[in-house]
């Protein structure tokens, strides 16, 4: 009987490259066993997940779009995270940045494209600040847990959103519930002709180099970073953690409005109770496959757009719910994670 | 036929060799001193005894038979127990709780049987607790009592000590000795890890030194000396503890006056504390554990609110002050415990510039060139062994509180508020920051140096002033102190 | 007394029982120092496991097993991510949580295709203590589960205070080092805390889509693992008190339901979002002084 020693030493440097490989690998393992469960071949799955999605521009493009608003609640949650504050609300923000920025949209009818745009982007960041308030006060002033009342807001504001949508903005003219269309000056521009993807990619790549430069090279960046790692540590430095959070749990709340507002503005023009599906927590997601790092949380997003944008494809081709999409998503999260802190041990002989 | 022998162990942490091939024996009945500097390997190789760390080599024999303990539940099973210095006790628990967790044959646990049995255990074994009372409520001493009860409930024939009289007063150290003595009478065997020389002269029969890993000798207590100890451990002459010759202190600068505070859970913990620093003096706070120096250092650092009393640097009101301000008035400060008071995820650079943020800004953002050149001056004077850049926590624990200490220091501070800065640290790091702390003195600051180390009080301070259960039980002159006068003071005689 | 009245305590008891559940599971995981957010995707796997396997083998206890053994898994998986692997708590919850959740649509579009008829069932059916009086009558005209459920928690009390395990988990979720030390199994001592949590989930989840409703849809869970977790905060960790909030909560969503039927003229969605607003201020005002246990969401390694 061979005899193993499990022990533990630091990760080699090549594992930052292999791990992500080796974990879309591994997950595309498992999951190989719900696709045959549905009758279909796993390769073809596969194949249509990760290379059909750019076998064409369009389709091409259409990753991105599925990206953009990842990648702003991807930044959202990264933010947030770095200082120490568990944002689990971002699914919520959006949805109030969302409402703000219908709001405007479809009131403010006759300003000018120039002008309705950049409102649009601030109701939707002023939406999420404003619905992060809340448990961010409750957090700081009294210690009251920010991923129980973060969730619970996600659960109110998707009421609001039913009641504006079936009451006072239920659209006149279809009797659906969904709001009045924004007027066409709120229209994000597309970029590409025969194609979805709109600013609002822009707008979040912006959005990522604005956070990375605030993490990395601003004092509150590293104040955030101070805070997020050692509280007591922050502390003793005569950092004001109080105020650090505050500010870092407000902006995240405003970048997930943000990525409402874009979702609005640039793919439904108006509301309807299903902008999201989920984008707050893949955010989360985003994140931790980035490993908090902006530039890592990018990427993570457009591969889970590349899935995401794979999956209708694997479900109209092949007959497989779409749902396999989620699956294969959550699933690379977890084993990402597991092979992040499986990387610090070896398997030796004795 | 000895009770434990350990022989050839080897262990080694990433590039660090704690444990260099050491034979370790130790006979039946005997109290046995395992002694050397912190960071000698005196706590990995029991805590290998133990099961808590597996050896990368060597063998274990408890009376004779070759053992696997890879486990505290085997080393139990063994006969093995351990006493650590982190108490390994439920705060939220019980006594009796606490003694059988883990040892109860039953699925049920009834408050009154437990309760009784731990009480027949303490009168067994001449050990004394109240077996009711919530373990958050007890002082050290009692917490430490019911550890010992836990390992010998657990019929431990062989007892691990290690650092025992760390947090004890003198009152109370000899209240072990005599309980450890008693014990081994009635055919205990007792491994005690301690760095005091003179401790482990007055109570144990045989002494094992380490340093760096490896044995450097194993003596019979009367075939040896303090000095040859001393020799052993560390490999050259040590300097005894010798105090500071009386010198001339200049004007007060600090005044703490009536200072009362809660700690964080609400309870009483300071009350009325009075005392005042003059330039040029280091002012010792002699005191265990759990006494109110952690408060204390806490309320001076600006992480407490007190809740009565002032603080003033001069005529500058500290009393309410936040950490910032504190350090703006002119206060260099290091934390109780350094991991706590620092960011080990951020570089040495980083840490060394959180202090005095504003002055390394440019248009807004960081300027990395400044807080990397402050850091390579402060790595130059402080003698850090770290490039700025460097993650804080990859450091060594001596070159992690000179970083601390470099950050306390920097601003050439009226006042500096010392915490427990030797604790852990290995004899060369310890020297490097005791003379630091001297030489502040002799800049004309005035130093508040609050340590559970009394020989270190002694060897630093110009006066000393005794802190236990929250309160000052009185201010003398180092020439005027001794150990026992000390004790005394800690005990309440004054 | 009043029919209103009797039919909103009936009402509540019968809202409160996927509370009373979740919470009770919730508790176990979390006394042994590990906050699962993996709550609220755990209750929705009970649901659809427990619809799943009593829609297709036609017997409603089937389904209640086949419901705990899913969140014994799930608890499994969890103790796998946060206990062994000690992966952050609340990124492995909420991972599981979102895992179960697309597993559990996947596999329900898998079962029953895509029909616009929501399949359903014949559940369980509700169980008449004192049927003749027209108080006792209709409040105890509850579902098993719901008796179970109230049940549960002196049962869960008693384990959790007067038993070895109890102790042994109070133990490690307050001070993991002084239970290894102490010579436990730290891993499998919070693994089981995971797995007896995530059965009594999984039934909490059941409750609703074998018993309540008789079928399954995706907003069948609609946020109750997180409202556990703050009935938890409510009940400053101790299961007597578990009763209360979920009674609470569970009131005011019974409330709010008879409001509406009453053509009060306020939107039903406020009623709806009241719970949860409620939540938030009894967290705030009861979460001030409340004593988690010491080592939660802090993962255990020795050397």
């Amino acid at each position: 009987m061979l005899n193993f020693k499990i022990e533990r030493t630091p990760a080699p440097r090549w594992a930052v490259v292999v791990i992500p490989i080796v974990a879309v690998l591994v997950t595309f393992l498992l999951c190989s066993i719900l696709v045959l469960m549905a009758g279909a071949n796993p390769f073809a799955a596969f194949y249509n997940f990760i290379v059909t999605p750019l076998s064409s521009q369009v389709s091409a493009l259409e990753v991105l779009v599925k990206s953009t608003p990842l990648i702003l609640t991807g930044m959202a949650v990264t933010f947030a995270f770095t200082a120490g504050y568990f944002n689990i609300g971002a699914e919520g923000q959006l949805y109030a940045g969302a409402i703000a920025a219908t709001w405007v949209g479809i009131t403010f009818t006759n300003l000018p494209g120039i002008v309705m745009i950049p409102l649009m982007v601030v109701a939707g960041f002023a939406g999420g600040v404003l619905w992060a308030l809340i448990p961010a006060l409750l957090k700081v002033k009294l210690k009251v847990d920010e991923v129980v009342t973060t969730l619970l807001m996600n659960s109110i504001i998707m009421f609001f959103v039913s009641f504006l949508l079936n009451g006072p903005w239920r659209s006149p003219v279809s009797g659906w519930p969904q709001s009045a269309e924004i007027s066409d000056a709120a229209h994000f521009a597309r970029l590409f002709p025969k194609s979805r993807l709109h600013i609002g990619f822009i707008i979040a790549l912006l959005v990522v180099v604005i956070v990375y430069i605030l993490i990395k090279r601003t004092p509150l960046g590293l104040k955030m970073r101070a805070s997020g790692a050692s509280l007591t540590g922050a502390q003793f430095a005569g950092i004001d953690t109080t105020r650090t959070m505050l500010i870092a749990a407000l902006v995240s709340g405003g970048i997930a409005g943000l990525a409402g507002a874009v979702e609005i503005g640039g793919i439904h023009f108006h509301l309807i109770e299903s902008i999201s599906n989920g984008f707050g927590y893949t955010g989360i997601i985003v994140a931790t496959l980035g490993s908090l790092h902006p530039i890592g949380a990018t990427i993570a997003a457009m591969f889970i757009g590349l899935i995401g944008t794979g999956s209708q494809t694997v479900s109209r081709v092949l007959g497989v719910p779409v749902y396999l999409g989620d699956v294969v998503q959550n699933t690379l999260l977890l084993v990402t994670l597991a092979m992040f802190l499986l990387q610090n041990y070896r398997i030796k002989r004795v | 036929m000895y009770a434990v022998e350990m022989l050839g162990i080897t262990k080694q942490f990433g590039n660090v060799l704690a444990s260099d091939n050491v034979h370790f024996c130790l006979e039946k009945g005997e109290i046995h001193a395992l002694l050397g500097e912190n960071g000698a390997g005196k706590t990995t190789l029991m805590r290998i005894l133990y099961g808590l760390y597996k050896a990368d080599a060597g063998e274990i024999f408890i009376d004779g038979q070759k053992v696997e303990v890879t486990s505290p539940k085997q080393a139990i099973q063994a006969g093995i127990g351990m006493v650590t210095q982190h108490f390994t006790l439920v705060p939220t628990l019980t006594v009796a709780e606490n003694i059988v967790l883990g040892y109860h044959d039953k699925h049920t646990v009834s408050k009154s049987e437990i309760e009784a049995k731990v009480k027949q255990a303490s009168e067994k074994y001449g050990i004394h607790v109240e077996p009711a009372a919530l373990v958050r409520q007890l002082s050290v001493g009692e917490r430490q009592r019911v550890e010992i009860l836990k390992a010998l409930y657990r019929n431990a024939r062989i007892l691990i000590m290690d650092e025992p009289t760390a947090v004890l007063v003198p009152q109370e150290v000899d209240v072990l000795f005599e309980s450890l003595l008693r014990l081994v009478k009635s055919g205990l065997s007792v491994i005690f890890i301690s760095h005091k020389l003179h401790e482990v002269m007055a109570v144990c029969d045989r002494i094992t030194v380490l340093r760096n890993g490896h044995v450097t000798g194993t003596v019979r207590k009367d075939e040896t000396t303090q000095q040859d100890l001393a020799n052993m451990m560390v490999g050259r002459e040590t300097f005894g503890v010798s105090r500071q010759a009386k010198r001339e202190t200049g004007k007060v600068i600090y005044t703490v006056k009536n200072l009362s505070a809660n700690n964080k859970q609400g309870l009483p913990t300071l009350k009325d504390v009075s005392f005042e620093v003059h330039a040029g003096e280091i002012l010792g706070v002699a005191g265990v554990s759990g006494n109110g120096q952690t408060e204390l250092t806490q309320v001076l650092t600006g992480t407490l609110k007190p809740t009565e009393g002032s603080v003033s640097l001069g005529q500058v009101d500290l009393t309410q002050a936040d950490p910032h301000a504190i350090t703006e008035a002119g206060v260099g400060r290091t934390p109780e415990d350094r991991h706590e008071g620092s960011i080990g995820s951020l570089s040495v650079a980083e840490n060394l510039a959180l202090e005095d943020l504003d002055q390394f800004i440019h248009n807004g953002l960081l300027d990395q060139a400044a807080i990397t050149e402050n850091a390579k001056k402060y790595i130059d004077e402080f003698q850090i062994k770290a490039s700025p850049s460097d993650q804080l926590r990859k450091l060594s624990g001596g070159n992690m509180q000179k970083v601390i200490l470099a950050r306390a220091l920097c601003r050439k501070p009226k006042l500096v508020i010392a915490s427990q800065p030797t604790r852990g640290l290995d004899v060369g790091a310890t020297e490097y920051v005791r003379n630091k702390l001297l030489a502040e003195r002799d800049r004309g600051a005035g130093v508040v140096l609050l340590s559970e180390d009394l020989d270190e009080i002694i060897a630093l301070s110009d006066r000393i002033a005794v802190i236990y259960e929250g309160c000052i039980r009185g201010i003398i002159p180092t020439a005027d102190a001794t150990a026992e006068k000390l004790g005394m003071m800690m005990a309440g005689a004054c | 007394m009043d029919t209103f009245l009797v039919g909103l305590i009936a009402a509540t008891l019968r809202v409160a029982t996927p509370l009373i559940f979740g919470t009770l599971g919730e508790l176990f995981c979390e006394r042994a120092g590990i906050l699962n957010l993996g709550i609220e995707g755990t209750m929705f796997f009970g649901a659809f496991t427990g619809f799943a396997v009593a829609a297709t083998s036609g017997s409603v206890w089937l389904g209640l097993l086949a419901a705990l053994l899913s969140g014994a898994l799930a608890g499994l998986l969890m103790s796998l991510f946060s206990v062994k692997l000690g992966v952050n708590q609340h990124v492995s919850g909420l991972g599981i949580t979102l895992l179960l959740t697309a597993l559990s649509l996947y596999g329900f579009r898998l079962i029953f295709g895509e029909s616009q008829v929501n399949p359903s069932i014949e559940g369980f059916k509700q169980l008449s203590i004192f049927s003749g009086s027209p108080i006792l009558g209709p409040i105890f005209s509850q579902y098993l589960l719901t008796y179970i459920a109230i049940a549960l928690i002196p049962v869960v009390g008693w384990v959790i205070y007067k038993t070895n395990l109890g102790l042994q988990i109070r133990a490690v979720g307050e001070n993991p080092e002084a239970t290894d030390a102490a010579g436990l199994n730290v891993v499998r001592l919070r693994t089981l805390a995971l797995v007896i949590g995530g059965s009594l989930m999984a039934v909490g989840g059941a409750f609703l889509s074998i018993a309540q409703l008789g079928s399954f849809t995706f907003g069948i869970i609609a946020g109750r693992g997180w409202v556990c977790i703050a009935l938890i905060i409510f009940a400053n960790w101790q299961p007597n008190k578990v009763l209360w909030g979920a009674l609470l909560f569970g009131g005011v969503s019974a409330l709010q339901l008879r409001l509406q039927g009453m053509g009060f003229k306020l939107p039903y969605e406020v009623f709806l979002a009241l719970p949860y607003i409620v939540t938030i201020i009894a967290l705030t005002i009861g979460g001030r002084n409340a004593q988690a246990p010491a080592a939660m969401l802090k993962p255990y390694r020795r050397e």
